[in-house]
């Protein structure tokens, strides 16, 4: 049998090698056949790839409920370097708060939450704080200036899309003692309730 | 007597003006909007969520350019279809980034304005960028009025919308 030339305009070696026949010099070795079979396979990732990457810019963010699941897991480091593993608050109540420098509610809010760390950390509360500004520095302020004593973590989209897309500020979560999401809370909402809610989840067993 | 009722008063007087005009009480109680709040938009400028959504479906010519002009991050989760990422109203590096974007357009040049960080009365972004499009002599600038935010009040009513940079 004669073998094929290979002339199949390649994105893996046409930059790389120069051709002599039709057929890279540097990859003399290999028989025509598979070559054109590596290439094919290329060129179809690739563009599969691109049509994936396409069709993720297109498809609408999952806006699923949260709530009686699973809290989504996460690991960060926050504002002053130390680890945030979600999972290791097993055990605890967690209040999972976004925030952001340009949320005139937060900044209202944090201050409550503050306390609330004080009062019912003791009893199992744990406050972490996911800031949504796109500058670390602008957070590090405001987080020094109110004087948080909870840990404060930087978010990012891939965060945010984890939680249902969180688009839009103020946004609180309660996750209680084994992990599943309880409540959420958008927007401004009498301090009250959501301490109600917390008293409510630390009686739980 | 006389003097010491008056002296209280006085005192009383000064502490309500100083309590009162703390820039956290505002954002707590609604005391009066600064001239960038979202309130400072003409309500004759506001574009309702359902009339824009129609517009971007009909593929009209008059299709606007429709910049987001609030947190990137949240840009980057979703944004409404078509639109660009023209940087923070409230901070003055945003504003540069808006100006910049506009500068070279034709001053009739429909253009839809949106944000949806927070609820409305609370959004530190529209308004200035609002009110910096019409100091540079645009004529037909519209801001998406979101009562709540962009998920609730955009995503969630399953008008067209997509994620990325």
């Amino acid at each position: 049998m004669r073998p094929r030339r290979h002339n199949l305009p390649c994105p893996i070696h046409s930059p790389f090698f120069w051709r002599s026949g039709g057929r890279p010099r540097a990859l003399t070795g290999i028989a025509p056949e598979t070559l054109t079979a590596i290439c094919r396979s290329f060129l179809v990732g690739l563009l599969l790839g691109l049509s994936l990457a396409a069709a993720e810019a297109q498809f609408p963010i999952s806006r699923e409920s949260l709530l009686n699941k699973q809290a989504p897991e996460f690991t960060r480091r926050d504002l002053k370097g130390a680890s945030i593993d979600l999972h290791s608050f097993r055990g605890k109540i967690v209040l999972l708060n976004f925030w952001a420098t340009w949320c005139g509610p937060c900044e209202v809010e944090m201050p409550i939450f503050a306390g609330w760390q004080n009062q019912y950390g003791p009893q199992g509360l744990q406050v972490i704080g996911i800031s949504m500004d796109d500058d670390p520095a602008l957070a590090r302020k405001l987080a020094a200036k109110l004087k948080l004593n909870y840990p404060v973590a930087m978010g990012d989209e891939k965060l945010g899309e984890l939680y249902g897309g969180v688009l839009g500020l103020p946004l609180t979560y309660l996750i209680d003692k084994n992990g599943v999401v309880r409540a959420k809370i958008q927007g401004e909402t009498a301090p009250k309730t959501i301490e109600a809610q917390i008293k409510a989840l630390l009686i739980q067993r | 007597m006389k003097f010491t009722f008056h002296r209280l008063a006085g005192m009383i007087a000064i502490l309500a003006v100083v309590v009162l005009s703390h820039p956290r009480l505002h954002a707590q109680f609604g005391g009066p909007p600064s001239p960038d709040s979202a309130f400072s938009i003409p309500i004759a400028q506001l574009i309702q969520p359902e009339e824009l959504s129609r517009i971007l479906q009909a593929k009209s010519p008059e299709r606007p350019l429709i910049l987001q002009v609030g947190s990137r991050m949240l840009f980057a989760q979703a944004h409404i279809t078509g639109s660009e990422y023209a940087g923070a109203g409230a901070q003055p590096e945003g504003l540069n980034q808006l100006k910049a974007r506009v500068s070279a357009l034709p001053r009739k040049t429909f253009i839809v304005l949106y944000c949806g960080c927070c609820p409305w009365n609370r959004c530190p972004n529209i308004g200035a960028a609002f009110n910096l499009l019409h100091q540079m002599g645009f004529t037909n600038v519209k801001a998406l009025y979101l009562a709540d935010n962009l998920g609730t009040d955009w995503v969630d009513k399953g008008y067209p919308v997509e994620r990325g940079q």
